[in-house]
């Protein structure tokens, strides 16, 4: 996927502009949150579970080599194989190794974010493997040649017209815009290709070290098909989703739908263990965990170890206030919101990613709501710090910055330049209290007005009474 | 190489040495442990509670609840519920517990004990044990448990016996250690509710890949 | 009652010091009110809030480091805004754990306080009393809200005004697009932000918009205005302090 992160600017001015897409942010507005609020209203706990994850997750983090040993081991010892990568590159190849020992010419993919992190379609296509995605967002994004603008609801940034046209186009049926009739069309369409894949890659939302298991958490039932009926299963997955047991499992799931969508539990909650056993009637006869690196190793035991603790739940871009306005393509590449403005930069480069740690108000809202309590402000600003270190802060910014704490670190100084450009707000404010066009601020002037001071400046006025 | 380098980069960021015997010891005992974290309220209650609670977060969850005294009943129910939507065809599991089932053999059902396959009607399948904190039902593979049932018919039917309903799902990984063994089956599926998505605008549409329709058949007294 | 009066420091900040002193003079008076003797230390300047979100710590702990020395002493440090305490709260993250100054920043941290919060423990509420009179909003501002935890605090003290009837808005708690330089950085998001604001605001009917952070209010009172919304704007302590004959925020002198 092309990373256009470093023009989110130019993005946020499209996005911002496209009325359609508005509409379909006012959609996810509309749901999420609210459903979010009723679901944890009826959950006393919740907020004494988040603690417990916060907690276990860190407890996983620091002994994370032992358990994906552990998680290995069990694998095996299952009659699965476990693959490690370094690199997206790695997994990829890894990946396509396995499908061609299958002799796999269509492999169906169950949603998963690390294979859009890999950029596994592509390269499988490239290389003579059709990906057919049958997550009903996936499926729509793929027919459009287009990406998943969140990491639950992948194709929220669609209106019910666009589905409709895109599926007339591929299905050659007559266009319908009942959204139970685009269903349907699909879950016909894809029927077939369930049967015929010859692979079935899913995600996983966790990995069990006590059992060698992995699981998906989904509503449609795309993941179990996918998992269930080809020859060979293979789960990507990243190397932070290892859990203890079923127990700690368990403490997540409790988490996690009722973050993202606000259900109880999702529909399906799907633990694989394995190939089919020799007397099952049914399953793949082959089990691949293919576990992805990509730069997470490296924010161990730095002060970006905390985002490992996240569970892609979705809560942090369904409450931001930037992402509501702007939508998740305008991010620019896999993960958007606040855990991608943390994510991305470690993954793609702070240098392409800089504007992202930055597009944020740090209102903190991302941090109230997440499960995990990922300090998410508190990890941004770690960019923000990063990218003064190494002199990537565009250069007007750093020398007012320069500039403002000269001043601000002369009290003496400080007060004369206060008294100053209160005077000039107050002479241009004149009669009106206000200015309408003031030089050198159209960031601010442009859209609002600016309030005048009311009056000498506090300092000032305080020295007189005395 | 990968692993390798994996495991290096771990080690060294959380500044492990040559000796990690304590590290190794607590992940063992959490391991061997499999203790619980906290359990809601919610999920702590009697039997009789439970089996409320299941029924009711159950339909909550739109699945469809029908009750029964006995498995004696279990036949007749299944058949009625199938002509009421004019369906003639059913797909079971070879399942001990779907044994000896007192089918009328009225009418034109065709009754089959097989893998599912694309087209098939409806399926019967019998849990392993209901979950009442989220009005879950937990089935696993195995020779007479195939896993396609629970997801290619259109309509998914399951027996369940109120007696193997349980509170929280930590007592149905108890239940499920102390009857597999603590190696899990090849799939071991929970499932609440029918399949659904909201993919196009938000907007929930029911039966999107699996069953459209959840039947949950509801076995009072075995 | 031999005792003195306890001492607090006033943190101004900046945008009170230089666009609406009365909000740091009617910070004074209430504190008094509630029994203190309210002192402005020379040597404060800003918190370092934009050095500290630009990424640029070397000057923002300088910054601390003078907020620190300039406040020694007092009881209290209490400012009207919870950006700016919040910020003073961030403090000790600025220093090492084994520099001493980590420890004084502490120490700093455990007595600053934001200004309805503090009334609110410290003021006996009787004695509040307000000219004002009319329908306000109230928009939670973030730092406050979500850093220190100001929520009921300036509804309770308002509630104690019978002039005062509180209509709340949809979102109060969803930010209103300032963040600093955010506003200017990223002028087009932080203009949909504070245009989804007074909206909000403006479905109330209030004719009054508090908030206890002047950057919020110079954000969405500079929106109303352009967008021509009536609606008036004040600091909330500017209400509890009966300090309501000077024209609210960005209005006209003399009408
Ligand atoms: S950062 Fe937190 S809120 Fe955001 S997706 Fe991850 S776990 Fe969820």
């Amino acid at each position: 996927m092309e990373v256009t992160s470093q023009d989110f600017k130019k993005n946020a001015h499209i996005a911002l502009h496209d009325a359609k897409l508005q509409r379909a942010l006012g959609n996810l507005k509309a749901g999420f949150p609210g459903k979010r609020a009723a679901a944890i209203a009826r959950l006393p706990e919740f907020d004494a579970l988040r603690d417990q994850a916060r907690d276990l997750k860190n407890h996983i983090l620091a002994h994370l080599d032992l358990y994906l040993e552990e998680f290995e081991n069990n694998v095996t010892a299952q009659g699965g194989t476990v693959h490690w990568c370094r690199t997206a590159e790695d997994a990829r190849k890894t990946i396509l190794e396995i499908c061609r020992q299958q002799d796999a010419k269509t492999v169906t993919k169950g949603k998963s974010m690390v294979t859009e992190e890999i950029a596994l379609n592509e390269y499988l296509e490239a290389n003579g493997v059709t990906p057919v995605e049958t997550d009903l967002g996936e499926y729509i994004l793929q027919l459009r040649n287009d990406h998943p603008s969140h990491i639950v609801a992948p194709a929220i940034h669609l209106t019910l017209e666009d589905v409709a046209e895109a599926f007339h186009e591929h299905h050659q049926r007559p266009k319908s815009d009942d959204p139970a009739v685009l269903m349907q069309e699909a879950r016909e369409m894809l029927r077939k290709q369930f049967v015929a894949a010859d692979v079935g890659i899913t995600g996983a939302n966790f990995l069990i070290a006590e059992t060698g298991s992995t699981i998906i958490c989904t509503n449609e039932g795309n993941g179990d098909l996918t998992q269930t009926l080809p020859k060979t299963h293979i789960v990507v997955s990243s190397i932070e989703k290892v859990v203890p047991t079923l127990e700690d499992m368990t403490l997540f799931l409790r988490l996690l739908a009722r973050s993202a969508t606000g259900q109880e539990f999702t529909v399906y909650n799907t633990l694989s263990t394995g190939p089919r056993r020799t007397t099952d009637q049914d399953g793949p006869e082959n089990f691949h965990v293919v576990l992805v690196d990509n730069g997470r190793s490296d924010m161990v035991g730095t002060e970006l170890q905390e985002m490992l603790r996240c569970i892609r739940c979705s809560a942090c871009m369904n409450h931001c206030p930037v992402y509501g306005a702007v939508g998740g393509q305008t991010y620019g590449w896999v993960y958007p919101g606040p855990m991608g403005s943390v994510l991305t930069p470690q993954m793609i480069g702070i240098e392409n990613a800089g504007l992202l740690p930055n597009a944020s108000t740090f209102c903190g809202k991302c941090e109230e709501v997440c499960p995990v309590r990922i300090p998410l402000p508190k990890l941004m600003r770690h960019w923000r710090d990063k990218e003064w270190e190494k002199h990537l802060t565009p250069g007007a910014a750093r020398s007012g910055i320069g500039i403002w704490a000269f001043f601000a670190k002369r009290p003496a100084l400080y007060r004369w330049l206060a008294q100053s450009s209160n005077l000039f707000l107050r002479l241009v404010g004149g009669k009106r209290g206000r200015v309408r066009k003031l030089p050198l601020a159209g960031g601010w002037t442009d859209y609002r007005d600016m309030p005048a001071p009311s009056g000498k400046t506090f300092m000032q006025q305080w020295q007189e009474r005395k | 190489m990968s692993r390798a380098e994996i495991f290096n980069r771990i080690r060294t960021g959380l500044h492990i040495g040559a000796d990690d015997q304590q590290r190794r010891e607590a992940v063992q005992q959490r391991l061997q442990a499999r203790a619980a974290n906290l359990i809601p309220q919610r999920a702590q209650l009697p039997h009789d509670a439970c089996i409320k609670l299941f029924i009711q977060m159950a339909e909550e969850s739109a699945a469809e609840l029908i009750e029964l005294q006995h498995r004696s009943e279990l036949a007749a129910a299944v058949e009625h519920w199938l002509s009421e939507n004019g369906l003639t065809q059913l797909v079971m599991a070879s399942d001990e517990n779907l044994q000896d089932l007192q089918w009328s053999g009225n009418g034109a059902l065709v009754r089959e004990e097989r893998v599912a396959e694309a087209g098939d009607e409806a399926s019967l399948t019998n849990a392993f044990c209901g979950i009442a904190e989220t009005g879950t039902l937990m089935l696993y593979s195995g020779p007479d448990s195939p896993t396609t049932l629970n997801f290619l018919p259109d309509n998914h039917l399951v027996a369940l016996s109120a007696s193997s309903i349980v509170g929280p799902y930590e007592e149905a990984w108890q239940k499920l250690r102390s009857t597999v063994g603590t190696e899990l089956p090849r799939t071991v599926n929970m499932i609440t509710g029918p399949s659904r998505s909201a993919d196009i605008e938000q907007k929930l549409q029911m039966g999107a890949h699996g069953p459209r329709r959840l039947a949950i058949f509801l076995i009072r007294e075995e | 009652m031999a005792n003195p009066r306890p001492r607090v420091g006033l943190f101004v900040t900046c945008l009170a010091d230089m666009f609406r002193p009365e909000v740091a003079f009617a910070s004074v008076k209430l504190l008094e009110l509630a029994g203190f003797e309210v002192e402005v230390p020379e040597r404060q300047t800003c918190c370092g809030q934009p050095a500290f979100n630009s990424g640029d710590r070397k000057d923002s702990a300088a910054i601390a480091q003078q907020t620190i020395e300039a406040f020694d002493g007092f009881e209290y440090v209490v400012g009207p805004s919870g950006s700016c305490i919040g910020m003073l709260h961030h403090y000790p993250e600025l220093f090492a754990e084994s520099d001493p100054w980590h420890q004084r920043a502490l120490e700093l941290k455990s007595r600053a306080f934001e200004i309805t919060s503090f009334l609110a423990l410290h003021l006996d509420m009787d004695k509040l009393s307000s000219s004002f009179s009319g329908k306000v909003t109230y928009h939670d501002s973030c730092s406050g809200l979500r850093e220190l935890g100001i929520k009921k605090q300036p509804r309770v003290l308002l509630s104690k005004l019978p002039g005062v009837q509180i209509c709340e808005m949809e979102e109060a708690e969803t930010c209103c697009g300032f963040g600093g330089t955010f506003c200017v950085k990223y002028p087009e998001i932080s203009n949909r932000m504070v245009g989804n604001k007074s909206d909000n605001i403006r479905a109330t009917g209030a004719d009054t918009l508090l908030a206890g952070d002047l950057g919020c209010l110079l954000n969405m009172v500079g929106k109303l205005k352009r967008e021509g919304i009536e609606v008036q704007a004040r600091h909330v302590v500017e209400v509890l302090a009966d300090m309501v004959d000077t024209p609210a925020i960005g209005e006209a002198k003399g009408v």
